[in-house]
């Protein structure tokens, strides 16, 4: 038996101090949104011609005059990603800027994904984002007050919450870019995240019943250690799953899948080491399981 | 209990072979009608063009409004009450009216039974509003009022949207309402909006009016811009003709000038009024006007009887076929403004397709890999159910045709690695349950049972956040949504139909040996 909850307390104190760098990363750096949620325009392009490149690109950009335009490499050596905010919110801007790029580089450019969002569409998208984590936040709580005691909602909440504040803490120190598949894979996340927690509680729960005589120190240790295959296995295979769709699935997906395989191990961690730890700190006995279906 | 009925089998093997029947569908063409179905993809998949159309309503407002000064005024008129200083302010209506009018002026609009603003009993609302402001009267449209003309005027620019893209014919187009004063066009296939987009951007309001330099109009003039050079007229603000008069329009080469031009046909009424106005108009100017800019302002030769008549403008033949386009489907009821566009590349598409695909075939096989290596014997029955689950899942979504999206492939990798998990909970229970029971039958009936609580709420919280996505996700988004919530019913049904069957099948031709788990 592995003893976990011998550093019950540091790894409080590290979840702790995560959870506060975090914050004051979103505070202070902030999340670098994408345009689903800041408004402006996207192109994909690819180009064979080795006068395209990301300074050439660049130059041409800033004479067009759209302000601050960032231009990259998107994966392979022939893709660039192009973004800019539309600030004057010209109508024919995506065909101008193609006509021009065309005409400066000899029609050699595909454009591969061109975007263009409004800025009531990405204050409407980032309004229904904040909207169904909050939504889903809410659900989880619910179901898990219907399903256990308020002590475990408590830890099964503040679990999720670490979760959620950390993927996206660690966004916002990396910089990756928040969009539409971000908000997918952190409601994935708290899925994840709360389903892992619930079979650790499942657990505690039968324990607590089995076992009168043991504090909840140690009940709790048992039980992570019962389900340590399971949380192992299941994380594993999941992060298998989702490496394989960071390494090989495509551009697109990165962000996602990065941002699940993030969510997946904090998830695990935070099933094993805060949502228990809150249950060892409010001191939960078996009378607050027996008192609970007393009253049923 | 660990015992399956005879009946219970079939039913499992006649669903399980009917939707990997339906999942086989998008590999071979079945002439059946009923299994002539597919996976629809994305535009994020198949390329394709997104365009989210805004309907700028404030003309309208204001249109209907300007109307409403004259009903208003009229309608009191009779009544012998005189409604003055009327203006138009801040999409409303504001007249004075003498101060023993006041209330009856008020009862009239407040009456249900009211002849100018009418009641909906169903909303328990007016169309209209009245209140006072200092010293005026403001008449403005209700809430219910508001959406009510909303609505309308979504309904009739979806109809002239739709056969504006029918014109063109793209490739099955998908026109959708969104809320009250949006409008959702998809375009699979196309990878250059722009034409759509210029034709979508235009209302196509047509009007033919006289060029009035000396100002004798009694209906007033106002100073239009030339559509291409420079220069402007002032133009009456009676109106001769206008599009709704139009029966057809097609570009054509005027073989005389040489030069591409629009001609058109009138109905009965426009054939009339255009007669009439050419003959009394001989030697002026007739302005051709298309969203308040003038096209051409021709001088009149000759009364035109016949109702049909050529616009020129100095056209490539691409502007002539667009204008006779626009004008055939008619002017849309209020300008668009295309807040939203997204459009994919048919290679990109099918790049991610492939990346897709190589995605989902190297997870499984490292899921499948390291399955087998925990579990043996159990690792392969996980693997059977796993890979029935995939087929099951294709199957589900091929028979109601949904949509495949880049994150939806994304979804089913997912689904991939955690279906698992429901078949390691309990086998691992079972393990537990080995070390302190003898009876191998009970140790596996008690694994099964005793997971259960489990299983049922890891799925149900991830289910949770699949109906979520669902609601609030907009096209890529609700595709991952639907291959994760369909992935945890056929989750379910593979860890409890089909690996269970073949566990118990597995420990009752095996009674009398050992088994590990």
């Amino acid at each position: 038996m592995i003893a976990f909850n011998k550093y019950y307390n540091q790894f409080n104190i590290l979840s702790l101090s995560l959870v506060v760098i975090s914050l004051l990363f979103l505070i202070f750096k902030g999340l670098n949104f994408g345009i689903d949620f800041k408004g402006g325009i996207l192109i994909e392009l690819r180009s064979t011609d080795s006068k395209v490149n990301v300074s050439s690109l660049r130059d041409k950009f800033n004479q067009m005059d759209l302000g601050d335009v960032s231009v990259k490499k998107f994966g392979n050596e022939t893709d660039y990603l192009i973004k800019f905010e539309n600030k004057d919110n010209k109508k024919n801007i995506i065909e101008d800027v193609k006509k021009s790029l065309d005409k400066s580089f000899g029609n050699n450019i595909d454009f591969r994904r061109v975007e263009n969002v409004g800025p009531k569409v990405s204050a409407e998208l980032l309004k229904s984002g904040i909207i169904a984590i909050s939504v889903a936040l809410a659900l989880m709580l619910i179901y898990i007050w219907i399903r256990f005691e308020w002590q475990f909602s408590l830890g099964a909440i503040c679990a999720l919450f670490h979760d959620v504040i950390v993927t996206l803490g660690l966004f916002s120190l990396l910089g990756l870019e928040i969009n539409l598949s971000i908000i997918a894979a952190v409601l994935t996340i708290v899925g994840y995240s709360m389903n892992d927690t619930v079979v650790i509680f499942d657990r505690v729960r039968e324990n607590l019943r089995k076992y009168a005589d043991i504090k909840i120190f140690e009940l709790t240790n048992i039980s992570i250690n019962e389900t340590l295959s399971r949380t192992l296995i299941t994380s594993i295979t999941t992060l298998l799953a989702l490496v394989s769709i960071f390494i090989f699935g495509g551009e697109i997906l990165k962000g996602f899948s990065l941002a699940m395989i993030f969510g997946v191990i904090f998830g695990t961690y935070s099933s094993i080491y805060i949502a228990n730890t809150i249950l060892v700190r409010l001191n939960v006995s078996q009378k607050t399981i027996l008192k609970d279906e007393k009253k049923n | 209990m660990l015992y399956f009925s005879k009946l219970k089998i079939i039913c499992i093997l006649v669903v399980s072979l009917f939707l990997i029947l339906i999942a086989s569908s998008n590999l071979f063409k079945f002439d059946n009608i009923f299994l002539k179905r597919n996976i629809n993809l994305g535009l994020d998949l198949q390329g394709g063009s997104y365009l989210l159309l805004e309907i700028d309503n404030k003309p309208v407002i204001e249109q209907k409004l300007q109307n409403l000064t004259i009903t208003i005024r009229n309608y009191f008129k009779e009544k012998n009450i005189k409604l003055v200083n009327f203006k138009l302010q801040n999409e409303k209506v504001l007249f004075k009216v003498n101060e023993n009018d006041k209330q009856n002026v008020l009862d009239v609009f407040n009456d249900e039974e009211s002849e100018i603003n009418p009641y909906y009993q169903r909303f328990k609302s007016h169309q209209l509003e009245i209140d006072e402001e200092n010293n005026f009267l403001s008449v403005k449209f209700s809430k219910q009022g508001l959406v009510k003309l909303k609505t309308s005027s979504q309904e009739q620019a979806l109809e002239i949207v739709r056969r504006r893209i029918d014109e063109v014919g793209t490739n099955e187009p998908n026109i959708l309402r969104r809320g009250n004063d949006r409008i959702l066009v998809e375009l699979p296939g196309l990878d250059d909006p722009m034409r759509i987009k210029t034709l979508l951007g235009k209302t196509a309001n047509l009007t033919f009016r006289f060029v009035s330099n000396n100002k004798e109009d009694s209906f007033g003039n106002e100073k239009l811009d030339y559509e291409d050079e420079e220069g402007s007229e002032f133009v009456s603000k009676r109106i001769i003709l206008s599009g709704d008069n139009l029966l057809d329009a097609q570009p054509r080469m005027d073989s005389e000038t040489n030069e591409t031009v629009v001609t058109f046909n009138l109905d009965r009424v426009g054939a009339k009024r255009f007669g009439k106005a050419t003959s009394t108009g001989i030697g002026r100017q007739l302005a051709i006007i298309l969203d308040g800019k003038i096209i051409s302002a021709p001088v009149i030769q000759d009364t035109i009887a016949s109702g049909s008549g050529q616009i020129t403008g100095g056209f490539t033949f691409q502007s002539a076929t667009d204008l006779a386009l626009l004008l055939r489907s008619g002017a849309l009821p209020a300008p668009l403004n295309i807040i939203e566009e997204r459009t994919v590349g048919p290679d990109l598409g099918q790049d991610s397709i492939d990346a897709g695909i190589i995605a989902l075939i190297i997870g499984f096989v490292l899921v499948i890999f390291f399955i087998i290596v925990k579990y043996r014997i159990f690792g392969v029955i996980t693997n059977v159910a796993l890979i029935i689950n995939l087929l099951l899942l294709v199957g589900v979504l091929t028979l109601f045709e949904a949509t495949l999206t880049l994150p939806g492939i994304a979804g089913i990798i997912l689904t991939v690695g955690m279906a698992v998990d429901a078949n390691v909970l309990i086998f691992e229970r079972i393990r537990e349950e080995l070390k302190n029971e003898k009876n191998r039958l009970i140790a596996f009936d008690s694994g099964y049972s005793k997971s259960k609580t489990a299983i049922l709420d890891a799925n149900i919280t991830t289910l949770l956040a699949a109906i979520i996505l669902f609601f609030m996700g907009s096209g890529p988004i609700k595709g991952f949504s639907i291959t994760l919530g369909v992935g945890i019913f056929t989750t379910l049904f593979s860890v409890y139909f089909i690996a269970k069957l073949l566990t118990v099948l597995y420990i009752s031709k095996n009674k009398n040996k050992e088994i590990v788990i």
